[in-house]
């Protein structure tokens, strides 16, 4: 692959060639006390010279001693923002006579470019394609988002304090899923992006820009500094045969301990860039003659999701946490063949009472009695 | 344009032709399309989305005859927002469905089997199409057995045609209430008593059991110990649904989606989730 070098003046360029072609540009920018994703017409809006400090439960903002355009780690925000709007109109009713009428939205014309796509969320991108696009079903809206998306990913010059893409084999670098790829490179007075091309319209876009040829020493110095980010996780996780051990350890007092500390307050699902339930609502006007359903998202901490008559499936604390953490790290590869966990922190730095998925699977490994693991070693010896 | 939703998420307009009261908190109600228009294909223990207007919608079994798709069935307890809206119209409304959702019984796996139908309550209802099924091919079957429990004799449903099956030389049907009313003069106690009391082939015989959860787990529990195996058995589960097309997440048992694996399930498949506390 070419790898090329984009000097972080013509960076503008980069947005103006896009939002010339149509796209509605979208990247980091300071927001209330947080680096969130939001419009991106100028590189001034960038978060120039800021990082964050992440550790369970916190979050700060700081100045760094440079100019840096992303020198940061995640915020509250993922992509899903654009992707799978937290709320969304699915169709509009009217009464007719003793029957009705039924007016659906149509597909959204806009594109998004997306600006500074850690390799996490494209991971959690391609999760929650899998999600929406490859079963029986697919969710139109999704789709047709999609499949204008182009993405322009960032790898990590740093590691948060939170983050452990590296156990979950997603990070630092972009290895897939992205039209361009840009590594920021600051040595002295030389401030440039190392730039990969993933698509052939990345390579066309690329081509209205002036760049040169990459050395042989700057990408050197590229691979150091994701070796560097990869040796700074500020998490980690074990993840060997991390299905079954959910599967085996429905009950286990570490869920009550887990318990006594959740809010449920939802903030873990609603960080997560995987995270995709949603809810439906209707809503009526005065007059009852018309109607509207929306789709929400949801948040399986709450009790009515599992609501049927009677009570909800999952009405005690622990069991809406176990569901939540289970679904990550278990469930979801015998649904969807992958984890559900990305490993990008989000849901350690939001968590108000800094609840940490990797601690509990820590807990959870370390406190199986010795048994259970044994027997099913031993049987899966056996098997293999 | 292309409309943002797929097309099951969007609900059909059905009138109600006819409400029929079963019990004093349920109906059955028998739809056609608006449009006059196709039937309704579905197979015995699918479900759809039933909307009713401005008020919301929720999951319900199909309860017809499979082999008779212009005329699509429910039969809907009242026991909430939805169900009681539900039941409150009448026949020449419409009502908006979306389906037919889910997995469905083994009726053809079946065939050249025993096979025991046990059912608690509106549980019924989901398996009333699979009773219409056997009895139109009754030759391809061995015995057919239905063990139905309700909680009063005033609560049974399907009044008529329980007497009619339970009049035939080829069905064996057994009625049970939890409590005796009136000048019953039936069985008491729980549906499961009536599963020592019955002859079959054990090893080639397909139970399908729809009730309340507690009721299905005895019921398993009683069907194993006759030495049914797993494989032969198939049970109906309830989770909350939003989309019924495994979009919306919200009806997980585990690893499966009720609305797109289920409803209808062999027991071998979630004997690992089955009766597991809050799952
Ligand atoms: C696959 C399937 C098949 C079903 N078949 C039938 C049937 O044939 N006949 C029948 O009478 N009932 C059936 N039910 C149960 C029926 O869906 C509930 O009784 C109904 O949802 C209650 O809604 P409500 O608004 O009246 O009650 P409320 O108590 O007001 O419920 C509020 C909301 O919670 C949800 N909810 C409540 N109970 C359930 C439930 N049991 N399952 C799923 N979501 C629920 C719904 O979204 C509902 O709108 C079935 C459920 C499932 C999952
Ligand atoms: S579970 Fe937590 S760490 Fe994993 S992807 Fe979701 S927010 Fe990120
Ligand atoms: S784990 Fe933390 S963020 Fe998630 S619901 Fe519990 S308190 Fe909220
Ligand atoms: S009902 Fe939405 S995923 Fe099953």
């Amino acid at each position: 692959m070419n790898i090329v070098i984009l000097e972080s003046d013509h960076l503008q360029i980069l947005l103006d060639v896009l939002r010339k072609r149509g796209y509605q540009v979208i990247g980091p920018t300071l927001g209330d006390g947080a680096i969130v994703y939001d419009g991106l017409n100028t590189t001034a809006n960038l978060p120039i010279g800021w990082t964050d400090e992440q550790d369970g439960g916190t979050y700060r903002l700081k100045k760094r001693n440079d100019k840096a355009l992303f020198g940061y780690n995640v915020g509250p925000h993922s992509w899903k923002k654009y992707l799978l709007p937290s709320e969304l109109r699915l169709w509009k009713i009217k009464r007719n006579g003793n029957s009705f009428q039924i007016v659906t939205e149509n597909e959204a014309t806009q594109k998004f470019a997306f600006i500074g796509v850690r390799s996490c969320d494209i991971h959690a991108i391609s999760i929650q394609d899998k999600v929406f696009m490859n079963g029986q079903y697919i969710d139109q809206h999704y789709k047709s988002q999609r499949k204008d998306t182009f993405i322009v990913a960032v790898n990590c010059g740093k590691a948060g304090g939170t983050c452990f893409c590296v156990s979950m084999n997603s990070g630092p670098r972009a290895t897939f899923g992205f039209d361009l790829a840009m590594t920021e490179i600051l040595e002295g007075e030389n401030h440039y992006f190392l730039i990969e091309t993933g698509t052939e319209l990345g390579a066309e876009i690329l081509r209205e820009i002036p760049h040169k040829e990459a050395s042989e020493k700057q990408k050197c110095a590229a691979d150091d500094i994701l070796k560097n980010t990869a040796e700074q996780m500020g998490r980690s996780m074990d993840t060997s045969n991390i299905k079954d051990l959910f599967y085996r350890n429905h009950e286990h007092p570490r869920w009550n301990n887990v318990a006594e500390r959740c809010l449920t307050c939802a903030n873990c699902t609603m960080v997560c860039p995987t995270c995709f339930c949603t809810t439906i609502e209707d809503v009526t006007d005065l007059t009852g003659e018309h109607a509207e359903r929306w789709r929400k998202l949801d948040s399986c901490f709450t009790m009515d999701f599992s609501y049927i008559h009677g009570g909800s499936v999952r009405s005690s604390i622990k069991s809406r946490y176990r569901q939540w953490i289970t679904h990550k790290l278990a469930t979801w590869i015998d649904q969807f063949g992958t984890s559900g966990c990305v490993g990008c922190g989000r849901c350690i730095t939001w968590c108000p009472v800094a609840i940490d998925i990797t601690e509990e699977v820590d807990a959870i490994r370390k406190s199986e009695p010795v048994s259970e693991r044994q027997t099913t070693e031993a049987v899966e010896i056996k098997g293999s | 344009m292309k409309s943002i939703i797929p097309e099951p998420m969007i609900p059909k307009p059905f009138r109600i032709h006819r409400k029929l009261k079963e019990t004093h908190d349920t109906y059955t109600i028998e739809l056609e399309s608006t449009n006059g228009a196709d039937g309704f294909p579905f197979s015995a223990g699918q479900f759809n989305m039933v909307y009713v207007f401005g008020v919301g919608e929720v999951p319900i079994s199909i309860s017809g005859d499979p082999s008779i798709p212009k005329m699509l069935r429910h039969t809907t307890r009242s026991v909430g927002t939805v169900t009681k809206a539900i039941l409150k119209l009448r026949s020449g409304d419409v009502l908006g469905v979306r389906g037919p959702f889910g997995s469905h019984w083994p009726v053809n796996e079946a065939v050249g089997n025993d096979v025991i139908i046990v059912a608690g309550g509106i549980g019924l209802a989901p398996l009333r199409p699979v009773l219409y099924s056997f009895i139109s091919q009754r030759d391809k079957y061995g015995k057919i057995i239905l063990l139905y429990g309700a909680r009063t004799p005033e609560d049974l449903l399907y009044k008529k045609e329980l007497e009619q099956w339970r009049g035939r030389f080829d069905l064996e049907v057994k009625v049970i209430v939890d409590s005796a009313t009136g000048n019953w003069r039936g069985n008491v106690g729980v549906v499961t008593t009536l599963i020592p009391r019955i002859q079959f082939d054990p090893l080639h015989t397909v139970a399908m059991i729809c009730g309340p959860e507690v009721m299905m787990r005895y019921t398993l529990k009683e069907l194993q110990s006759r030495g049914i195996k797993n494989e032969n058995i198939f049970v109906s589960m309830e989770r909350n649904m939003k989309c019924g097309i495994c979009l919306c997440g919200h009806c997980q048992l585990g690893p499966k989606f009720v609305c797109k694996d289920g409803p209808v399930f062999c027991y071998d498949h979630i004997k690992e989730l089955f009766g597991k506390r809050e799952i």
